[in-house]
């Protein structure tokens, strides 16, 4: 085996002389993609061997084990030193990212080991992220499979440009040039339709260490470098120091009075004392006064690096907002078209807002239904209503106000997010921005004299929604229509939308799937919300059976403008009342996503009013509210 | 050997050995920024964060870099000690040392109920670690409320950890359910959370061994002196060298102390934690051996030994 990459000697005869060669080394993180039996873990197995990663104890376990287990007739076999996703498997434990680290003498290594199989592309896209290069093995007995095009796919997408093919089994092929250059001329085709500008070939035999550290005898007609060296030589950091600068703020670092300033890890370019720069979105310019970090101030700064800069002038400025070159800043906009890999069990909903996490900020966005999504396997373009697990596909982000951001091709930390469901808190989804759509910004809003106080004041109220919420049959249209014929002859403005009555008209188009029950509150919500802005006192009666929309609806109005009311009525009890049949029919199989019965209903936490519909007439439960309204 | 920081090998053009593209970090500048971004965004995300401080050199790195995340301020949350009363004497002179040099607040906590009950590792065994070290833990997390907590561990040190998340999160009961981790993208972390819920997270995760010296030979880090060798006094006991730390320590009829030149390779409660027999009196001969050496850097400590799955096992019950 090759000494090259075992830095021993020096390590023992001069130490000083080690540690300064290792203080050097830069870092490579990468992602390997393929299955166990294009030899993954042999080969990664191979790289932490050849680098001296491995101590004896484990080395030791290892021989053991490869007598007792091993596919290599006794001789060792890498692929045991890396299978805690064998075990993974058998154990029935999510089948994840694992980090591994090994050096040589140039560089310092962070690999990304994960699974190949479509279940798991979420796990490959995590373990993407944040790589710089990708190793994507193939069989050489087997070629360029429909698992090689999802990976590449992936890594594609995910930014990454150094792509290494590394085909691997070539002992298994007698090292014949034909299949290596054919496999070649295949890939090459299929990277050209993904938009894989550049990728570099390698003939190896992880098992054997042929072609891994020192080029391979065996392949005389192959002059390309051997993977660990092409490993310690792509370069790292692409040209991000040479492009303008950006950084998200992260921190606003205010110990007293005297000093007051901006911590942030630099996105993009390099920034001096004296530079110029511009707050986003605010548009504010200042100049950089110091690079501050421990032990001493910085002449300069570049990508990458954790720093905390002060301006010259007193700006305001918070945890979100970006500082960026002042000559040639981001662009700010709040609707974007971006590509989204879903990773809940939950499926992604048109219309339902999410949170979004993008630099350091976090807002609210919702999705259109997708353009299409993206069948992995094959690249074709599928029409869908929604993103179910692992799914990618291509939609439009709408946000609540606007963000300084750049195209994920150009910039992954200012053009990458991800989206967290904001009842579970749980990490749903990732996404890359591609470009913004000016739509919102051409139609402005139209600024009137009359407001929306002015037009309350006229009929002595206050604007706002009655929302009523609860199963079928709990009564919610009948309290609220006692509500209205109150609220009327008590000279109020009012106007009721109800549920059944509203689908004849307005939303006529909409069935009751997860996706139409979604858009047909956030249309109510936008009636309500015009109907509030005349100055009416409105009344809805819709199921609204999930939090997160009757959330978005709240949140559409300000504080004090939206009442809920819960109709609280036990099932049986709304299903024994049964009025127009529909509980019948649905547990005949006849309806489906009836709520209560096949779709759930999930009951407010903080609804302003509850009305128990058991304690409580329906002219009681009227009364209750109506005191209430005009108490407030 | 001369001390360079990392610092002014930062500034193109200064003396350092080998001078720096401008655009090119080191692979301990591009971990340091990292860590530091990750301690920022718990600071800015996290209602009560709080800093669990071990002592150990992992911890050690964990606080320069905290120092430095927050500098010219304080880091905003305080250190925690969950203490067993059985860590070395020259733990507890560094522990209050580090707290006043950096200025940190420091919190020390002892589970009452292992006080009372005594506990220690002569006569209790496994329940010594589980009393002291995971029920005090998750104590002090209750009692303060603290919402986040930043531990020292790193994925190179076992295979559960190489799995384990950057922020990873603790149920109201302070569990940890591998099957169910966020996926955790880019530099984007999700530091939301139900009510009850709370988050472990590890700033250096991605550093190995190796970083970690170097960086405190780079730094000029502090450390506790039991990484250094020096003669001690020590009985051999189960094939493990033991240091007499005080006179608590109880020995068995055929034992006695003698004094030997070793070191410590990690640092726990001493009666649990095994020396190694070495000269190595500076970090560079610290360094020089721990890249020669044979064993992996746990074997020293008793709490692995177990069983192989031990680790994940414990922490899925709340082990740090």
């Amino acid at each position: 085996m090759s000494k090259a990459y075992k830095p021993a000697d020096l390590i023992e005869t001069d130490i000083d002389a080690y540690l300064v060669q290792h203080q050097h080394k830069s870092l490579l993180r990468f992602i390997t993609c393929g299955s166990v039996d294009d030899g993954k873990s042999t080969l990664i197995g191979r790289l932490l061997y050849d680098s001296k990663m491995i101590f004896e104890d484990q080395l030791a376990a290892l021989e053991a084990d490869s007598r007792k287990v091993g596919t290599q007739g006794g001789a060792i076999d890498f692929a045991l030193l890396v299978d805690g996703l064998a075990a993974e498997r058998e154990q029935g434990i999510t089948i994840d990212v694992a980090y591994r680290f090994f050096a040589t003498d140039h560089r310092k290594f962070i690999v990304a080991d994960t699974p190949g199989h479509e279940q798991y592309t979420r796990n490959m896209v995590t373990g993407a992220s944040t790589a710089d290069a990708a190793v994507v093995l193939i069989d050489a007995r087997k070629g360029v499979l429909t698992q090689t095009r999802r990976h590449s796919y992936l890594v594609n997408l995910l930014g990454i440009r150094n792509v290494v093919l590394a085909v691997n089994k070539m002992d298994l092929v007698g090292w014949d040039q034909a299949v290596f250059d054919a496999i070649v001329s295949e890939y090459r085709d299929f990277a050209g339709q993904i938009g894989l500008q550049t990728f570099t070939a390698i003939p190896m035999s992880a098992l054997d260490g042929q072609n891994i550290t020192e080029p391979s005898a065996a392949a005389p007609w192959y002059d390309g470098p051997p993977l660990m060296r092409w490993l310690e030589t792509v370069a790292v950091d692409d040209d991000l120091a040479a492009r303008p600068f950006r950084m998200p703020v992260q921190w606003v670092n205010r110990p007293n009075l005297d000093f007051r300033g901006f911590s942030g890890q630099i996105a993009a370019g390099t920034v001096r004392p004296g530079d110029r720069v511009k707050v986003l979105p605010s548009g504010r310019e200042s100049r950089v006064a110091r690079i501050v970090t421990q032990p001493g101030d910085l002449d300069q700064a570049v990508a990458g690096q954790s720093v905390t800069l002060t301006l010259a002038d007193e700006v305001d400025i918070s945890r979100g907002d970006v500082l960026a070159a002042a000559d040639d800043p981001c662009p700010v906009a709040n609707q974007f078209e971006s590509t989204l890999v879903w990773m809940d069990d939950e499926p992604m909903l048109p219309g339902r807002p999410y949170l979004m996490k993008i630099g350091a900020q976090t807002l609210t966005a919702s999705i259109t239904e997708p353009k299409y999504r993206v069948q992995v396997n094959t690249l074709e373009h599928i029409a869908a209503k929604r993103l179910e697990l692992n799914e990618i596909g291509v939609c439009n982000l709408s946000l609540d106000r606007a963000i300084p951001f750049e195209a994920y091709g150009a910039n992954r930390d200012l053009g990458g997010f991800i989206l967290i469901d904001r009842i579970s808190n749980r990490t749903v989804g990732a996404g890359m921005l591609h470009f913004a759509l000016r739509r919102a910004d051409n139609i402005h809003w139209q600024a009137t004299d009359i407001d929306k106080a002015a037009r309350a004041d006229q009929k002595s109220q206050k604007g706002r929604v009655v929302w009523f919420t609860g199963l079928s049959g709990a009564g919610k249209s009948t309290i609220a229509n006692l509500v209205e014929k109150r609220l009327h002859a008590l000279g109020r403005h009012t106007y009721l939308l109800d549920g059944d009555n509203v689908r004849h008209g307005l939303n006529k188009d909409l069935g009751f799937t997860e996706e139409d029950r979604v858009e047909n509150i956030r249309r109510v919500a936008e009636v309500s919300k015009l109907m509030v802005d005349a100055g009416l006192i409105v009344l809805t009666a819709f199921i609204s059976p999930f939090r997160a929309e009757r959330r978005m609806a709240r949140e559409m109005m300000t504080a004090d403008e939206f009442v809920e009311v819960y109709v609280e009525t036990p099932l049986s009890v709304a299903e024994s009342r049964d009025v127009k049949g529909l509980y019948k029919k649905a547990r005949a199989g006849e309806l489906r996503n009836f709520t209560g019965i096949d779709s759930p209903y999930e009951p407010p936490e903080h609804a302003e009013l509850t009305v128990d519909t058991t304690t409580l007439s329906p002219i009681e439960a009227a009364e209750q509210i109506v005191a209430w309204l005009e108490a407030d | 050997m001369t001390q360079t920081t990392l610092a002014s090998a930062r500034h193109p053009g200064s003396d350092t050995p080998m001078s720096l593209a401008p655009d090119r970090l080191t692979h301990l500048q591009r971990l340091e920024a990292e860590s530091i971004h990750i301690m920022r965004e718990v600071a800015a995300e996290a209602e009560r964060p709080v800093m669990l401080y071990s002592i150990g050199k992992d911890s050690a790195v964990m606080l320069h870099l905290a120092a430095k995340a927050f500098f010219p301020g304080k880091p905003p949350f305080p250190l925690l000690h969950v203490d067993t009363t059985w860590k070395f004497q020259a733990m507890y002179e560094m522990r209050e040392r580090m707290a006043r040099d950096l200025g940190f607040d420091l919190l020390v906590h002892k589970n009452p109920d292992a006080v009372a009950r005594g506990i220690n590792p002569f006569d209790h065994g496994p329940a010594h670690t589980d009393l002291w070290k995971t029920e005090g833990l998750k104590q002090a997390l209750a009692a303060h409320g603290f919402d986040a907590a930043f531990g020292g561990a790193r994925r190179d040190e076992e295979k559960s950890r190489a799995k384990e998340r950057i922020f990873s999160f603790r149920s109201a009961e302070q569990r940890w359910d591998p099957k169910n981790q966020r996926p955790e993208l880019w530099r984007l972390y999700n530091a939301r959370k139900n009510k009850g819920e709370s988050i472990r997270v590890f700033p250096i995760s991605n550093w190995t061994e190796l970083d970690i010296w170097q960086y405190i030979h780079l730094e000029n880090i502090p450390i506790v002196p039991l990484y250094f060798s020096a003669a001690r006094p020590v009985v051999e006991r189960d094939g493990a060298l033991i240091m007499v730390d005080d006179d608590r320590f109880r020995l068995r009829p055929d034992e006695t102390p003698m004094m030997k030149s070793v070191r410590f390779r990690t640092l726990g409660c001493y009666p649990l934690t095994g020396a190694v027999e070495s000269t190595a009196e500076t970090l560079p001969q610290i360094i020089q051996e721990m890249l020669l050496t044979t064993t992996s850097e746990r074997q020293g400590r008793a709490i692995d030994h177990d069983q192989s799955a031990s680790m994940e096992k414990k922490k899925q019950e709340g082990y740090f």
